[in-house]
């Protein structure tokens, strides 16, 4: 029964955010300096007349009331019509634009996150067990620096040092457009590919793990029940993995969640290092361009994006601490 | 007995008398004997800091870097900056007269790595002073009010804690244009949340305090209590978050420089990395132009993060024992 308000509770917050946002995206893009029309006419240049323009108001139904206006925007959403992309693919609808550009970025964000917290994970329980060692040390320095970095321009080091000095990876794209690769070859060829946006979106999050994972680590090591395993005369390997890793374990699974924003964001200038045609590239192309519709678009499907994200690691975390539940 | 005033200022004299030992001539108004308290605590402040080897190592870089922009027109001339008059090898590696190489224009790239940090300092702090007064102002009001305000005021914020903040801020600024003044505005929008929660649950915690209860018996308006006793109770907190956000502002500041939001009128570390990736000194190899303007963002925001855990440390005894 309590599990079920719980689950209640959280999606009925989820379903408050995404109205705030469909009402702050809808808003942002007609009541801020310039409506859309003015927006687009500036984006167009001085190719459109006044005429046109008022044209382009009639045609986006601009010149109805603005609560009008409002349902037709929530109605065309839920429909899944987003509008259609000025500049970037004329006329192309950005539901349409957005599968096709969708997958490399799952890809790259997917696997990067799970390699960073792997590893993070791992490196902050060596660190915090054995507190105080070179290891410690030295990871701890790392891992700060690494923080301090903006992720892309940790991805040009890498782009300069391993594919324009080097020769080892290619520079950028998805594929080699040169070569035409079936088969095993293909496959290669796309990690080739892969290899350095994941190796930077990796190292840029790995710090975060560590440190946390590290000092969640050092919390629980300080509990009562940890010295209670020790007094039983548990071995020390079983002090750690059993007892104190399991629960030092959860804090992580929050930051996976509330780091998918800043994931995203980190794909979207890392993807334009590497010309890597996801929708991290996709959303520089459309800020580049001023497309306001393919913006206004990738707005909220990111939004989406981090609220389901987040939705997830909620029901996880009460499910993996039950503790959450009853509170 | 001096007794706690319920107006704010010293309207009405407090009863002056020496010291019993006669070792302070300061007069013993409530006032006098606050502003000793806080001397003291932020001597002993200072005292445990210095011996935290993070924290110094972390201010040491920031006056170092504090002094290069103060100093920039001393050191090098606004000259170097414009293209017009760069009058050096074009896309030279680092030489004895460019220690730091030149750009594809001639202009030295030391020159402008010195006045590129005016500008990245300047935003930052600009942006966290900005962050400071939205997230506190709503911490403040939210934990003070309580209630409904309360419930409200954390809606708004978690919903601007769950959106990604650079498609907000990517947003936001391709539609309100591009200057100085709007990056600072685009970064205090997307950065408040996490200041405004830390801020609230302080409160929580001070306002539940005897003194909070007494005061309020004593007669004290609302604008007094936030003022003389929330506000001076939650400043520790609120300053040791200001120097995180301050790392985070910077690190903000230049991946929307890099994206070519940032203002194009003035040169700081994000602007030149964008020139740079944009004339293809990636394609080209010209490291030297890439590398400066990174490394001193890097350990500007490693020292802020740096005295930031330093603070932490000391600020927070569960730490501190551990």
């Amino acid at each position: 029964m309590k599990t079920r308000t719980y689950l209640l509770q959280k999606i009925g917050q989820v379903v408050l955010t995404m109205f705030f946002i469909l009402l702050f995206n809808f808003l942002l893009f007609r009541v801020l300096p310039g409506n859309p029309a003015v927006l687009l006419a500036r984006a167009a240049g001085a190719r459109l007349t006044k005429a046109d323009q008022l044209q382009l108001i009639r045609d986006l139904g601009l010149d109805k009331p603005l609560i009008g206006q409002f349902f037709t925007y929530i109605g065309d959403t839920l429909r899944g019509n987003l509008g259609k992309s000025t500049i970037v693919y004329p006329g192309q609808s950005v539901t349409s634009i957005f599968s096709e550009f969708l997958r490399p970025t799952l890809i790259l964000v997917g696997i990067s996150t799970i390699l960073s917290t792997i590893f993070g994970v791992l490196m902050g329980i060596h660190a915090g067990w054995r507190r105080g060692s070179r290891f410690d040390l030295s990871s701890m320095g790392f891992s700060l620096v690494l923080y301090a970095m903006p992720e892309w321009w940790l991805g040009i080091l890498l782009l300069i040092f391993f594919a324009v000095t080097l020769g080892l990876f290619p520079t950028g794209g998805l594929v080699s457009v040169t070569q035409n690769y079936t088969g095993f070859g293909h496959f290669v060829d796309l990690l080739n590919h892969l290899f350095l946006p994941c190796l930077t979106l990796t190292l840029a999050f790995l710090g975060e793990y560590y440190l946390l994972m590290r000092s969640s680590l050092l919390d629980v090591l300080g509990e009562e029940y940890i010295t209670l395993a020790r007094a039983k005369g548990l071995r020390e390997k079983l002090v750690l993995w059993r007892h104190a890793v399991r629960n030092a374990l959860l804090p992580t699974v929050t930051l996976v969640a509330l780091n998918f924003g800043y994931v995203l964001a980190g794909a979207i200038t890392v993807e334009t290092v590497y010309s890597y045609p996801g929708l991290g590239k996709l959303t520089f192309d459309a800020l580049s361009a001023k497309d306001f519709p393919l913006l206004q678009g990738m707005f909220l499907f990111f939004s989406l994006a981090v609220i389901i994200a987040n939705l997830i690691a909620d029901l996880l975390y009460a499910y993996l601490d039950p503790r959450v539940r009853e509170a | 007995m001096a007794r706690i005033p319920a107006v704010p200022t010293g309207t009405e004299p407090g009863p002056e008398f020496r010291g019993s030992l006669g070792e302070d001539r300061v007069p013993h108004t409530p006032r006098a004997i606050t502003w000793k308290r806080r001397r003291r605590a932020v001597t002993q402040f200072w005292s445990i800091y210095r011996k935290n080897g993070m924290g110094m190592a972390g201010l040491y870089i920031l006056v170092i870097f504090g002094a290069i922009a103060l100093l920039a027109p001393v050191i090098s001339s606004s000259r170097g900056l414009d293209p017009t008059l760069a009058n050096g090898p074009i896309l030279a590696g680092p030489s004895l007269k460019y220690p730091l190489g030149t750009d594809d224009l001639g202009r030295s790239v030391l020159t402008m790595t010195i006045w590129g940090s005016r500008i990245s300092l300047m935003v930052g702090l600009m942006a966290t002073v900005l962050t400071m007064i939205i997230g506190a102002s709503v911490g403040i009001v939210a934990g003070y009010r309580g209630r409904w305000v309360d419930a409200l005021l954390m809606r708004i914020t978690d919903w601007f804690l769950v959106i990604p903040w650079l498609a907000l801020a990517i947003v936001l600024a391709s539609i309100l244009g591009q200057s100085l003044f709007i990056i600072v505005v685009v970064i205090a929008v997307t950065s408040w949340p996490s200041t405004a929660r830390v801020v609230r649950a302080q409160v929580l915690s001070v306002k539940q305090r005897p003194f909070v209860e007494r005061a309020r018996a004593l007669g004290a308006s609302d604008w007094h209590l936030v003022t003389r006793h929330v506000l001076p109770n939650v400043f520790p907190v609120i300053f040791a978050n200001t120097i995180l956000v301050v790392a985070i502002a910077i690190l903000s500041e230049t991946t929307l420089s890099f994206l070519g939001l940032g203002d194009p009128l003035h040169v700081s570390w994000g602007t030149i990395l964008e020139f740079a990736y944009d004339a293809g000194a990636t394609s080209l190899g010209a490291w030297w132009w890439l590398v400066a303007p990174g490394v001193c963002i890097v350990l500007v925001v490693l020292a802020f993060t740096m005295c930031g855990y330093a603070f932490d440390e000391i600020l927070n005894p569960r730490i501190r024992e551990r």
